[in-house]
């Protein structure tokens, strides 16, 4: 199973603005948890997240423990030429995930 | 000839009634007391009305509170959005999200989810290309909040 999930629309408009929905299956440890017995559970959150379309980095989010488990961010992207969307991400334990997603423009 | 509409003593009546109501329209004109907030701009002019921030008034669950940022189009040529950031008065970590946008866009809105450790204003600010500044806040009562605790 992938590590997120990228919703794009199936075909967008060039020149127009469409939205992109990412979801990332990631626990965003806050560091503020304790287990059973009273240790600390380290933090561990996604502190960077980046999309590049067609390698042209269009977005960007920094995140924290302040983004809930299983982080989720829709935004808009403007359609240029058809091609694909890569998403980049880094935990604070270096992990990386990447995940890409086809666009199609018309017109 | 008792209470005239333009006799005096009206008038300072409908002003004490009306007074009630200023509290809640001034509350959401005034800077928020987000600390966070008031440090990144530090002073400099901010313009309210732009920039919307939903969220739920109320939320059951803090670990969990969807977020909507949107700011209103059109944007100028040079007077794009280049970043959204999300503040919070009372999470560990102040700013929760900085969301960018290196490329200019012409619809700029944003959905996440957020964690609140307990009631709080959130306070979110927009930084637009030729430097000014827009904010939207919103009051949110959290009943479960987000865990801090271990509990």
């Amino acid at each position: 199973m992938a590590d997120a999930r990228i919703q794009v629309p199936a075909q967008v408009r060039r020149g127009e603005a469409f939205e992109v929905k990412v979801i990332i299956r990631h626990a965003m440890e806050t560091g503020y948890r304790l287990t059973d017995d009273g240790k600390p559970i380290p933090r561990n959150v996604i502190r960077e997240v980046t999309c590049r379309y067609n390698k042209v980095e269009v977005f960007r989010a920094e995140t924290s423990s302040g983004i809930s488990a299983n982080p989720l961010i829709t935004f808009y992207v403007m359609a240029r030429d058809s091609g694909e969307l890569v998403f980049d991400w880094i935990d604070d334990t270096g992990v990386r995930g990447t995940e890409r997603a086809p666009v199609s423009v018309a017109g | 000839m008792i209470d005239r509409p333009s006799s005096p003593r009206r008038r300072v009546l409908l002003a004490a009634a009306a007074l009630p109501l200023l509290p809640i329209e001034a509350l959401a004109e005034d800077e928020p007391e987000v600390a966070a907030f008031k440090a990144f701009v530090a002073g400099r002019r901010v313009g309210i009305g732009r920039l919307k921030l939903d969220i739920p008034r109320i939320a059951d669950n803090g670990n969990v509170v969807p977020v909507k940022i949107q700011m209103t189009a059109p944007f100028a040529a040079g007077a794009e959005v280049r970043s959204i950031h999300l503040f919070s008065e009372k999470n560990p970590v102040a700013q929760m999200a900085v969301f960018h946008f290196p490329v200019a866009v012409s619809r700029v809105e944003i959905e996440s989810r957020v964690r609140l450790a307990g009631s709080q204003r959130v306070a979110a600010l927009a930084t637009l290309a030729d430097g000014s500044l827009h904010s939207a806040t919103a009051d949110i009562v959290v009943t479960v909040s987000a865990c801090l605790d271990g509990s």
